[in-house]
C-alpha cells in the first residue's frame, strides 16, 4: 500500500473570556495576591468559585478572603511536562484545599521530586512575578507554610481574561488524495470518477451524494470557466493580497465540481461568469504536494462559456 | 409513534493506534455499510442520521460536515451532530424515533484520537476560567481521581491491574480491540507509573477508530431484524464541572441515570465505559453490579478507546449480546468529560 500524505498542523487562538461578577472579582483578587472563595446557601466556601449555588441556583454574591495556604487532598506526579503546564521541570498535580476553603482547587505543586509529595502535605501558593488577573497569577504551589502578603491593590477591576491556546496535529491525508497531491508537485492536475454517478471530482473526496469513494483517475485540464465569484473588499488578519481582489470557482475542464482560486491580472469588477481562465502555476522549483503550485488564474481571452455549460454546476 | 425503539444494527472499524484520515469519511464508508447490511436496511431507508465528533480532535473547524460525505446526502437528508461522544446522538435519535418523527435512525462516532497530543488536547474540556489555562492532561486528572479512591480504600493497585489483566484476556476474542493477550496482574504491578498512581496498563490506549449503529421503532424493528435488542431504558446524568466540586470516588452521575434507566437487578452483561482501571471498579460500585454481571466481554475501553465512539461502542457491544442472543438483559454505558464527569445507562433486552 502506498504511505499515505501526512503534514504538521498547528492552530492557534487566544481566547478573550469576559469574567462577570464572580470570576471578575476573583482574578482581580489574584492579581493583588488574594484568593477569594465563594459562599454558597449551606455556607461552605468553594475556591475556585461558583458563580451559582447548586443547590438553590440563586447567583452566589458573597465572596471572602482564603489562605494562601492549604493542605494536597490527592495528587500524581508528571516526570514529562508538556506545553503549557505550569512548571517545564518534572512537578506534582494536586487538588488542593485551601485553609479556609471547603473544596479543592487544582493545581501545579513544584515539589522537586516525587517522594515529597503525600496526601495530607502542606503546600502554599508561589505568585507570579507579573500578576494581571489570570489562575496563572498562581505560578504553583512550594510544600511548606511560607505565603507572601497580599499586595497594594494593583488597579482597576479585571474584567477579561485572555488563554492563548495552542495545538499541534498531525494532518493524513487519504490514498486519493495523496494521489491528488503528488500529481499537483509534477504540475499535472489529477480528477477521480464516482464508480455511481460517474461525476469527476477534483479534488477527490468520498462521493457526497452517494457514500462511496472515486475509483477512477482522470487526467483533468488546467483550464475552465467561472462558475461564480466574489469580490473581497474587506480586510482580514493574515490577507496576502490587496483588496479588492476576485474568489472565484472555477469548473476546470473535465470535471463536475469547481474548485476555488483567485482571479487576478484584471480590475476585479471585469471577471464575470463564464469566464475562460487558465491556471498560472509558480515557478517549478516552488513545486510540493499542494494546491499552492497554482498562483492564480487568469483570463484565457477565449469567448465567454455559455450558462448552459454551468448551471448545472453552480 | 413509536413506543419502543430497538438496536438492530451495530459495526465498528478496528481500534488502532493510527488509522485513517483526519476527516474519518474513508473510516466511515465501511462501516455504515456494515451496519446496514447487519440491519437489513438500505441507506436509503435511514431516516435520521446523527453523529458524536470533535473539532477538537481534527484541529479544524466544523470537521463533522466532511463525514456527511460518507453518507451520501443528496437528496438531503435529515441529519444532527452532538460534540460528545455518539452514544449521546445514540439518546438524540432514540428521542426522534420516540417522538415520531423517524422510524429509523444510524448513529456513528469516529475521530482520529491520534492526529494530536490526545490528553492535551483533552485538557480543553475543563473549566476555561480556572483549570484549563493550566493545561492538565487527561491522564493526570485520572490519576488524581485514582489516588483519592486508594486513600479512601475503595480501590487498590492489585485490584485495578486485575481489571486490566481481565479485560486483555477477554479482549483476545475481540477482532477490534487494539490492545488483548495474556497478563499476569503480578507482572503488571511490576511496571513503572505513567501516572502516579497509574501504571500503562490503567489507562486506556490512543486509538483511532469509528463506530455505526443502527436504530429502529416497534414494527419496523422486527420486520428488519429477527432478534432486536430492545431498549427498555435510557437516561444521561451530569457531575459538576469543578473538579473538586465533586466527590470523584463516587460517581452519582452514574447512579441517578441507572435509576432512571431502569437498570434491572437481572442484568446478564454489562458494557461499561471506563477508560482507566479503577473508573470500571468506581462505575461498578456506583451501578450497583454485583459479581454476577459479566463486565465487559469485549475488553471494554481499556483495550479500545477510540475518542467520540467507545462509548456508542458499548452500547452496540452490549446490543451485540443481545442480538445473537447470549444475553436476555444487557446495559451499555456511556461516559463523557473528565474524571466520569457525564454519564449515559442504556437497558437492552430481548424482549420489549
Amino acid at each position: 500500500m502506498e504511505t499515505v500524505l501526512a503534514a504538521p498542523l498547528e492552530i492557534g487562538f487566544d481566547y478573550t473570556r469576559s469574567l462577570g461578577p464572580v470570576l471578575g472579582r476573583f482574578m482581580t483578587g489574584l492579581r493583588d495576591r488574594r484568593v477569594l472563595g465563594s459562599r454558597t446557601a449551606d455556607g461552605r466556601i468553594h475556591v475556585p468559585p461558583l458563580e451559582y449555588d447548586p443547590v438553590t441556583h440563586a447567583p452566589v454574591t458573597e465572596l471572602v478572603d482564603v489562605q494562601p495556604t492549604g493542605t494536597v487532598v490527592s495528587w500524581t506526579w508528571t516526570d514529562r511536562p508538556l506545553d503549557g503546564q505550569p512548571l517545564d521541570r518534572p512537578f506534582g498535580w494536586a487538588l488542593i484545599r485551601l485553609d479556609g476553603a471547603d473544596t479543592a482547587l487544582l493545581h501545579a505543586v513544584d515539589a522537586g521530586s516525587r517522594d515529597r509529595m503525600h496526601t495530607g502535605m502542606r503546600v502554599h501558593i508561589r505568585w507570579s512575578s507579573s500578576p494581571h488577573g489570570h489562575i496563572r497569577d498562581i505560578e504553583c504551589f512550594a510544600p511548606g507554610e511560607t505565603a507572601a502578603a497580599p499586595a497594594e491593590s494593583g488597579g482597576d477591576p479585571v474584567t477579561i481574561m485572555t488563554t492563548p491556546i495552542r495545538l499541534a496535529y498531525t494532518h493524513t491525508t487519504s490514498p486519493e488524495e495523496g494521489r491528488y497531491l503528488r500529481e499537483l508537485a509534477e504540475g499535472r492536475l489529477l480528477g477521480q470518477r464516482c464508480p455511481v454517478c460517474r461525476k469527476v471530482y477534483v479534488p477527490p473526496r468520498v462521493c457526497p451524494a452517494d457514500g462511496v469513494p472515486t475509483e477512477e483517475e482522470v487526467a483533468v485540464s488546467e483550464h475552465g470557466t467561472v462558475t461564480t465569484f466574489c469580490v473581497v473588499n474587506v480586510p482580514f488578519a493574515g490577507q496576502r493580497l490587496e483588496p479588492p481582489y476576485v474568489v472565484a470557482q472555477i469548473l476546470l475542464d473535465g470535471a463536475d465540481m469547481p474548485i476555488p482560486h483567485l482571479i487576478l491580472g484584471l480590475p476585479a469588477d471585469e471577471v464575470r461568469m463564464g469566464m475562460r481562465v487558465a491556471a498560472v502555476w509558480r515557478d517549478r522549483a516552488e513545486w510540493t504536494t499542494s494546491p499552492t503550485n497554482i498562483a492564480h488564474f487568469l483570463p484565457t481571452g477565449e469567448p465567454d462559456a455559455p450558462y448552459e455549460s454551468y448551471e448545472d454546476h453552480l | 409513534m413509536s413506543e419502543t425503539v430497538a438496536v438492530i444494527g451495530f459495526a465498528q472499524a478496528a481500534n488502532r493506534p493510527s488509522a485513517g484520515t483526519t476527516s474519518g469519511v474513508e473510516t466511515l464508508v465501511p462501516v455504515f455499510q456494515e451496519a446496514l447490511q447487519s440491519a437489513g436496511l438500505g441507506r436509503r431507508e435511514v431516516d435520521f442520521w446523527c453523529s458524536g465528533s470533535s473539532d477538537y480532535l481534527a484541529g479544524r473547524a466544523f470537521s463533522f460536515v466532511n463525514a456527511v460525505d460518507a453518507i451520501g446526502a443528496f437528496p438531503p437528508i435529515s441529519e444532527s451532530h452532538v460534540e460528545m461522544d455518539a452514544a449521546w446522538a445514540f439518546y438524540e435519535a432514540y428521542v426522534k424515533i420516540l417522538a415520531g418523527e423517524a422510524e429509523t435512525a444510524l448513529v456513528y462516532g469516529f475521530g482520529k484520537s491520534s492526529a494530536g497530543l490526545l490528553r492535551r488536547v483533552l485538557a480543553l474540556q475543563l473549566d476555561p476560567y480556572v483549570t484549563a489555562p493550566l493545561w492538565p492532561d487527561s491522564v493526570s486528572v485520572a490519576a488524581l481521581q485514582a489516588r483519592l479512591a486508594l486513600d479512601a480504600g475503595i480501590v487498590t493497585e492489585r485490584a485495578m491491574a486485575e481489571v486490566a489483566a481481565r479485560s486483555r484476556a477477554d479482549a483476545t476474542t475481540n477482532p477490534y480491540a487494539q490492545v488483548s493477550g495474556p497478563a499476569d496482574p503480578e507482572y503488571l504491578l511490576a511496571g513503572p507509573y505513567v501516572a502516579d498512581p497509574l501504571r500503562r496498563h490503567d489507562c486506556a490506549p490512543v486509538s483511532d477508530g469509528a463506530a455505526a449503529l443502527v436504530l429502529a421503532g416497534g414494527e419496523r424493528a422486527r420486520r428488519h431484524r429477527e432478534r432486536p435488542a430492545w431498549i427498555t431504558g435510557v437516561a444521561h446524568r451530569i457531575d459538576p464541572q469543578g473538579l473538586g466540586e465533586r466527590d470523584l470516588t463516587a460517581v452519582p452521575s452514574a447512579s441517578a441515570a441507572a435509576e432512571a434507566a431502569g437498570l434491572p437487578d437481572d442484568l446478564d452483561v454489562a458494557e461499561l465505559h471506563a477508560p482507566f482501571t479503577h473508573q470500571e471498579l468506581l462505575l461498578r460500585a456506583a451501578l450497583g453490579l454485583g459479581d454476577r454481571v459479566r463486565i465487559n466481554p469485549s475488553g471494554g475501553a481499556l483495550c479500545g478507546n477510540p475518542m467520540f465512539s467507545a462509548g456508542l461502542a458499548r452500547i452496540g457491544m452490549a446490543a451485540e449480546q443481545v442480538m445473537t442472543g447470549r444475553a436476555r438483559k444487557a446495559a451499555g454505558h456511556a461516559t463523557s468529560g473528565p474524571a466520569l464527569q457525564q454519564n449515559l445507562i442504556c437497558v437492552l433486552e430481548a424482549e420489549s
